[in-house]
């Protein structure tokens, strides 16, 4: 009887609580993770309405965003507002007895890594969190997308959302990816290709060869930045390589639970015919290692390029580039790869797992970070940390000359003390290009993992592709 | 939130028109994590001098309305920026209600939002209870939301107005989270229906 499914469409049906007659619906979410910045008035409201959180199990905090990463951090937080922070986080997740991994706790990290490793998200799954890049859960196709604190204290206390459903779009990928082009490239090109604002109002499903070949930390990448594109959510039906990742995990389940899961797991994927209001396609083989030039998401092109001329674009976008030129102290037809960096930043919720540091370290063994260059490396998560060292990857960072830190979000906006200086140029690995996001007048240029290793080791912009292992 | 229904105390007199919201939380106290402990410092440019000592003078600095929970004031109340934090702070001073000929209207919607009850009246009326309010703990003031009344001790009453539905939600308590809670069985129904379809999650 019913018409043709998307993934989201299926997702959506299985976690309707109630619609009102004008479409506002009220959603159940299974997983609500939570962090120190966007949560402390939401757990005030609850106090002062004498309210508890309905589903204590089914939350998750974890401090990330204000938390030092050099390695004395267990010497406490200097900076005042953000220790507040930090304390008020774990004073309300244990008054309130949710899931919680104190700056202490080895499984802590950034809060959309450590979900994904401890098994809290599954597929199927709606997981919300106050902050943007919770699309990063979509990999495993969960509906998963970020909210705002009044939202967070509505969630807290009723473990539902007042949504409206969003449109269907999908992104296929064909093909497969040449040689040192990696799920970053990928996610990166599929914004330059529709810009920031080409997902608004829609929940993409990404398909297509190319994300199947992806492993499971890749496809994390790509939803990471589903919102950069403007979506709401990103998502990815779950196959064999979701269940091998979640298989074992600590929150996964076991048993005939498992069995049962598999089950309706495998339910989960867009019907044959089903409507999607938007498609984009794009050639796996016609990516190329990317950089973005400029202080939005879309300004992507392939390292190999030169800087545009504003003069170029059309609309309102001729000032913006222009804008973004001079913030970025850089002038059009410079060839990218003769732009210098002072800093390499690798880490953050995009970059931050274990298949990212290997990636960088493959490029960096038996070579060195260029002198008087600042280089860092920041696990998403202190069991990615403790992995990195048993690989033997730490070393290889340390003796190429980077700082090997602890789990946190670090200079990804630059909350903690990890930031740029005013016009400090920094090859990074995180999500957001934006004026000022990794400290004040701070220049960033987003890329993988591997070509901020590259970059780290020749001191500018570079095709990673011209220091790649033989092997590959 | 806290229902609004009857409440019966000490009105506070603050006779002065466009009271904002910078007065009434200025804006250094808004780096705060929270929406309680705000009370400490409202009016805090009135009622505490430099050095952070008590100014005599001020209302809330006097015994008779140290406790108050109601405060009538002049016209445009609680205009300026859009700071939640004002109704936070006037909240968690113990303020459930405030009288005045008008409002600033984000100020007024915020204090529903808040459990607390913004009452708009005729100049005249406002200025009656102003002197009511004048004579301290001596002269309680009864507001009640059901009856739509504002009464004083000598039995004179005032009737005032009030959107049905916002009336509806404070006398029930019922803010966005309260109106979704109202639907507890259909979520609850709802939970059921997961734990046998997904009985892992
Ligand atoms: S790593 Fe960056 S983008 Fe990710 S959660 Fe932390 S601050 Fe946000």
């Amino acid at each position: 009887m019913t018409a043709p499914r998307t993934l989201y469409d299926k997702i959506w049906d299985d976690h309707l609580v109630h619609e009102d007659k004008d479409g506002t619906s009220l959603i159940y979410i299974d997983r609500h993770l939570v962090h120190e910045v966007t949560s402390p008035q939401a757990f005030e409201g609850l106090r002062m309405a004498g309210r508890d959180v309905r589903r204590p199990e089914y939350t998750i905090a974890v401090p990330d965003h204000n938390v030092p990463t050099t390695p004395d951090r267990a010497k406490g937080i200097e900076n005042e507002e953000s220790r507040i922070q930090v304390e008020a986080l774990d004073r309300n997740a244990r008054d309130f007895g949710v899931n919680y991994y104190p700056v202490n706790d080895i499984r802590q990290g950034i809060v959309h890594i450590i979900g994904p490793e401890q098994g809290w998200t599954l597929p199927g799954m709606t997981v919300v969190c106050g902050d943007s890049h919770t699309a990063t859960h979509g990999a495993f196709g969960a509906l998963a997308h970020g909210i705002g604190t009044s939202e967070v204290e509505h969630v807290l206390a009723t473990q539902t959302l007042i949504q409206s459903k969003s449109k269907n779009m999908k992104v296929e990928i064909t093909g497969s990816l040449p040689p040192g082009v990696t799920a970053k490239d990928i996610t990166l090109s599929i914004i330059g290709e529709t810009g920031t604002a080409g997902g608004t109002g829609h929940v993409i499903e990404y398909c297509g060869e190319a994300i199947r070949e992806l492993s499971m930390e890749g496809r994390m990448t790509v939803c990471n930045m589903a919102i950069e594109g403007g979506a709401r959510a990103g998502l990815i039906a779950p196959d064999e390589k979701t269940i091998e990742y979640v298989r074992g995990r600590p929150h996964a389940p076991k048993g005939a639970a498992w069995e049962a899961a598999l089950a309706y797991w495998n339910t989960l994927y867009t019907d044959e015919g089903a409507h999607f209001d938007k498609v984009v396609t794009l050639h796996g083989e016609d990516i190329a290692p990317v950089v973005t030039w400029g202080t939005s998401p879309e300004d992507v092109l392939p390292v190999t390029g030169t800087v545009p001329d504003p003069a170029e674009f059309e609309g309102g976008k001729v000032e913006a580039a222009r804008r973004a030129l001079d913030y970025m102290g850089l002038e059009p037809g410079q060839r990218l790869q003769d732009i210098e960096i002072d800093t390499v930043f690798i880490g953050s919720c995009t970059n931050g797992r274990i298949e990212d540091l290997r990636a960088a370290a493959a490029i960096l063994k038996g070579r060195k970070v260029k002198d008087g260059m600042r280089a860092m490396v920041v696990p998403g998560s202190g069991l990615v940390r403790a992995q990195a060292e048993e690989e033997g990857l730490a070393e290889i960072f340390e003796q190429a000359g980077f700082e090997w830190r602890m789990a946190g979000c670090s200079m990804c906006l630059a909350m903690n003390p990890d930031q740029l200086a005013p016009g400090e140029r920094c090859a990074a690995t995180s999500n957001r290009n934006f004026e000022g996001r990794q400290g004040r007048g701070g220049r960033t240029h987003l890329m993988s993992p591997a070509m901020a290793a590259a970059a780290a080791v020749t001191g500018r912009l570079t095709d990673v592709r011209e220091l790649m292992p033989e092997t590959v | 939130m806290e229902k609004f229904t009857k409440l019966t105390g000490v009105a506070a007199p603050l006779p002065m028109v466009n009271v904002d919201t910078d007065m009434i939380i200025p804006k250094q106290f808004l780096k705060t994590i929270k929406r309680s402990g705000l009370g400490r410092n409202l009016f805090d440019e009135m009622r505490y001098d430099e050095q952070g000592n008590e100014i005599a003078d001020f209302v809330l600095n006097q015994p008779a309305w140290r406790d108050a929970e109601i405060l009538v004031a002049g016209e445009n109340f609680g205009c300026g920026s859009s700071r939640e934090h004002a109704p936070w702070a006037l909240l968690d001073f113990g303020i459930r209600c405030v009288i005045a000929p008008s409002f600033a209207d984000i100020f007024y919607n915020n204090c529903f939002k808040n459990g607390i009850l913004p009452i708009a009246l005729p100049q005249e009326q406002v200025d009656l209870l102003m002197d009511e309010a004048r004579k301290g703990a001596n002269a309680r003031l009864s507001v009640d939301l059901e009856n739509q009344t504002i009464t004083t001790t000598d039995g004179t009453q005032i009737g005032f107005d009030i959107d049905p539905f916002r009336k509806h939600c404070l006398l029930n308590g019922l803010d966005d989270i309260g109106l979704t809670l109202k639907k507890a069985a259909e979520i609850d129904a709802f939970e059921g229906r997961a734990q046998a379809q997904r009985p892992w999650v």
